[in-house]
């Protein structure tokens, strides 16, 4: 084993006054070695930014040391900055200035000697792609871009350590890839050191090694393969002939001996507590089982359930799955998009968009930041109006009945929309009181949603100091106060972690079973297979419309035999990039 | 030392060099800089007077005579006023509760009889004491009017006035009593604290706001190199906006400086460092650019408008709130244009003013740079 550029030892770190203190790392102890990719593995909160920053020497710990490439961190932190790259999260590019200019500024606070740069930029610049962007206004550039212009002000001199936080979130697929690419090569052929942190549980498999951090303390440390061989033998690709996957997995999932029951598309995803398949599964006649490789993300779900009691993970929320009431058979369209654009000066966000989707079903909207997922979803809540085309929810026309349209349909955004200072019950009430529920009726409502959602015990607590898990389900709870028959996710599980995200999409396929629709939007490539049919989206333009199995039968090709949700989305993308060029 | 001193001078020009680009670039630096300097010469130098001119005021007599048309036109003859006669006192008060006119001068039926008598005659002038300042300035003015013209009206009778006391009031330094030739020179004071303090204050936020911040810190350069960089840079836009209004106050205004010009400079030097040295200061509380500005204009801008002798004369301030001014940095520069525009190098009222700027500055200075460390804890 080569030597450790970075050790933690006992590290821990918390922020905040006394009452309100929130520990963010908790007695961590990791190492990484020199020559690899390490991969800093958890979900939002986890205390992975505060694990950069200490490495960076911009934090001080509360205890526990952290050495660097062999100096304190803490106390030698201008050494150790000299040394390392770092890209925070938000990588601080000067918008307005150009691509050269903001190189220009690394490179004289990196101090690189004026001779040196012309090939050093030459080098970065073909790397990543940016060279005919040289004099853009880095504000100009799209997400990806800036992303990558971001990594080459990082390595305008050459570090010995990169350290990257998040570089792949929000990130379309494509950029995603091409950022790999970058790093593998700089790990290759540089024999660069690089500590990157993640959210998403498949890049996890692209690193040498990684640390599983979860609630600030450290899971696990090792080889993906490490922990995706915990399931070795006991991951199954599950189908039952006329059944639909959604209905399959609400069957499987939580029942006992079974860990983990996802939606892939066209099978069940199945992780079993042991290797022989559990009553559950061999009772049925009807069932197809086929073993298939386990993944990490199996292995981190497994760890994850075996440090919690079962009884703790969405009982209720499978509960509610198994008491709903048979799907309607009413499949009309209740939601008609049809040639829509809307126009924000002289761009256009979207760009003539149709789609339909029927009653009871889960439509996903997928693409990446900027591609008119957001401008499309304000439209269809009648926020925004569409600069041409026609939009109808719930057989109302927005242009003449948005308010009207707009009480049938629920919406939950992005950032959850709470108030943050009054607690859980204030929030149901509010929200209750908006949608015009008195009496009797707002206290069934608000009933309801604290069973239903679990929340009863944190009723007085303030929203803001709710786990995000929680925040998801309050805002979820407040957006179907009203029993809408339409709802509107707008990436509703970004940053929630792995368990939270399963019982988030249990409940969704339960309001779908009740004959609820639901238009969700989502950048995870694996929520896209939960939906019964997808539309991908890119530059305000619809890619293709279809269910994902055959989005990804698209995509089939001879060296992609069995293409993944993210394969397909490239394909697409590239596909509209050679026709338009 | 490290090695990283030897690249310190690369470092600083690349900080300014970006500065620079970031001030071109970005309007809303420039509007405060050059844009806003005009705007309020322009506002204070035209719109905003202090003095009366031109006054509508009522005359009423109850008895028109010789003497009472003598005097109308004596108002007349005066740019202070525009006399206009009412034939009744309602109907004057009528005149002046409507706002059409800002005083009332009252002659009464006896006006004639008692001029010519030895204790002379009384005269009633009424004003509108909503606008207090116009009031006592038509107060006076009408005061003043009533004397020139019964020394007048002595004179041509050929008798002496008994007056106890020959009162030949000669005004210095201001010999015009014209307002914008004080107000102008002010506004140096103002608009400095816009762009040193407000700007600054702005612009450090935004940096926090953007991540920048965090990206600049994990880069060899040292806390002290980030604050010269943007020090050096909003030094150099403030004394851009300097002398632009000195420039428009002399050539456009007609203000005179009868000081020093280097002297000047001088001094706004000091004081544009008190004023980089307070954005710094509030930019080290706030990290969003909405509370940098709510604090800049608050504890800056908003003090230099009003206690610092720009507008309201300190010595006429209760003694509570004229001790606080001595805490308001722009009432020492204050103190020093107005000087040097309208009075000259007087040192005895420099010295001490540019000494309290220099303490300030080092105060203000000095807590951000124990303030400011490479750490986001």
């Amino acid at each position: 084993m080569s030597e450790a550029i970075l050790a933690a030892e006992g590290l821990s770190k918390s922020f905040g006054a006394e009452a309100k203190r929130v520990t963010a790392l908790d007695q961590v102890s990791l190492r990484a070695r020199a020559g690899v990719v390490t991969g800093l593995i958890g979900p939002d909160a986890a205390g992975k930014t505060t694990f950069m920053r200490l490495a960076a020497g911009l934090l001080t710990p509360d205890a526990g040391r952290i050495a660097v490439l062999g100096l304190d961190a803490t106390r030698d932190a201008l050494k150790v900055q000299a040394l390392l790259g770092y890209m925070p999260q938000r990588f601080g590019l000067y918008e307005d200035l150009s691509v050269q200019e903001n190189l220009d500024l690394y490179a004289d606070l990196q101090g690189v000697p004026r001779a040196d740069r012309a090939p050093r930029y030459a080098e970065l610049m073909h790397m990543t792609g940016l060279a005919p962007f040289m004099q853009r206004l880095a504000g100009r550039l799209s997400g990806g871009m800036k992303q990558k212009l971001g990594l080459a002000c990082t390595l305008v001199r050459a570090p010995r350590l990169l350290l990257l936080d998040e570089p792949t979130v929000g990130v379309d697929p494509v950029s995603r890839r091409e950022l790999w690419a970058i790093v593998d090569r700089l790990v290759r052929a540089e024999g660069m050191s690089v500590l990157l942190s993640t959210a998403y549980l498949d890049e996890a498999e692209r690193c040498a090694e990684v640390i599983l951090l979860h609630e600030g303390r450290v899971l696990d440390q090792g080889p993906p393969a490490k922990v995706s061989a915990r399931t070795t033998g006991r991951v199954w690709a599950v189908t039952r002939p006329g059944t639909r996957s959604r209905d399959l997995q609400a069957q499987l999932e939580g029942r006992p001996g079974i860990v983990d029951a996802l939606v892939q598309g066209e099978h069940v995803r199945v992780v079993t507590a042991a290797a022989e398949l559990p009553a559950a599964i061999v009772d049925d006649k009807s069932i197809v089982v086929r073993a298939v490789p386990p993944r990490f993300e199996d292995g981190f779900i497994d760890m994850l359930r075996s440090r919690q009691p079962a009884a703790q993970h969405g009982t209720a929320a499978a509960a509610a799955a198994d008491a709903a009431p048979p799907r309607t058979d009413n499949h009309d369209i209740v939601i008609r998009v049809e040639g829509v654009r809307r126009r924000f000066g002289d761009f256009w966000a979207v760009d003539g968009v149709d789609f339909q989707i029927r009653r009871g079903e889960i439509f996903g909207l997928l693409g990446a930041n900027g591609a008119g997922k957001t401008t499309t979803f304000r439209m269809l809540c009648g926020l925004l109006p569409a600069t041409a085309g026609r939009l109808e929810v719930a057989g109302l026309d927005l242009r003449h009945a948005a308010a009207a349209a707009r009480q049938r349909v629920g919406y939950m955004s992005q950032k959850f929309s709470l108030y943050g200072i009054l607690s859980v019950a204030q929030n149901l009430d509010f929200f209750a009181s908006a949608y015009g529920l008195n009496g009797a009726a707002r206290r069934t409502r608000i009933d309801w949603a604290l069973t239903e959602f679990e929340l009863a015990e944190f009723a007085e607590q303030a929203s803001a100091d709710l786990p995000l898990g929680f925040k998801q389900r309050l805002a979820m709870a407040c957006a179907l106060m009203h029993e809408p028959e339409i709802i509107f996710l707008d990436e509703p599980t970004s940053g929630v972690d792995p368990l939270a995200r399963r019982e988030f999409w249990q409940r969704i396929n339960a309001l779908a079973r009740r004959g609820v629709t639901v238009l969700v939007t989502t950048h995870f490539m694996e929520e896209a297979e939960y939906c019964d049919r997808l539309a991908i989206m890119a530059a305000g333009k619809i890619l293709a419309t279809d269910e994902p199995a055959a989005i990804k039968a698209r995509a089939r090709s001879a060296e992609h035999p069995e293409p993944s949700m993210e394969d397909a989305f490239i394909g697409l993308i590239e596909r509209a990039a050679g026709s338009s060029a | 030392m490290s090695p990283a001193r030897g690249g310190a001078a690369m470092r600083l020009s690349g900080l300014l060099r970006k500065e620079f680009l970031q001030i071109v670039r970005d309007p809303s630096g420039i509007a405060i800089a050059f844009l806003m300097p005009i705007f309020l010469l322009v506002l204070f130098g035209y719109g905003v007077s202090l003095d009366a001119d031109h006054v509508p005021v009522a005359l009423v007599a109850d008895a028109p005579s010789q003497d009472s048309a003598d005097f109308l036109a004596a108002l007349q003859g005066s740019h202070y006023f525009v006399p206009r006669v009412a034939g009744s006192l309602p109907e004057a008060e009528q005149a002046l509760r409507e706002g059409a006119v800002k005083g009332i001068i009252h002659l009464s039926a006896d006006f004639s009889r008692r001029l010519r008598q030895a204790d002379g005659a009384p005269i009633q002038v009424l004003v509108n004491g909503v606008d207090a300042n116009t009031a006592r300035l038509v107060e006076g003015y009408v005061t003043g009017a009533w004397g020139a013209w019964l020394a007048a009206q002595s004179a041509r009778r050929g008798q002496k006035l008994d007056m106890p006391v020959d009162l030949q009031p000669r005004i210095w330094f201001n010999s015009e009593l014209k307002s914008r030739n004080y107000l102008v020179p002010g506004l140096v004071a103002i608009i400095m604290t816009l762009i040193g303090a407000l700007l600054t204050a702005l612009v450090m936020a935004r940096e926090w706001e953007r991540g920048t911040m965090e990206a600049l810190m994990v880069t060899p350069a040292s806390m002290s190199e980030v604050l010269l960089g943007k020090l050096g840079a909003y030094f150099i836009l403030g004394t851009g906006g300097m002398l632009l209004t000195v420039g428009l106050a002399v050539w456009l205004f007609g203000v005179p400086l009868r000081g020093s010009f280097w002297l000047l400079w001088g001094c706004a030097s000091l004081f544009l460092l008190a004023a980089l040295g307070m954005g710094l200061t509030i930019s080290t509380l706030a990290r969003s650019q909405f509370v940098a500005g709510q604090i800049a204009i608050i504890a800056t801008f908003l003090p230099a408008f009003l206690l610092s002798g720009f507008i309201f004369d300190i010595g006429s301030m209760p003694a509570v709130v004229q001790a606080i001014t001595h805490l308001i940095v722009a009432r020492y520069f204050v103190a020093i244009v107005q000087t040097l525009f309208l009075a000259g190098n007087v040192w005895s009222v420099i010295l001490p003013n540019a000494a309290a700027l220099a303490l300030m500055a080092a105060i203000f200075l000095g807590i951000t740079w124990r303030k400011s460390r490479k750490r986001l804890d």
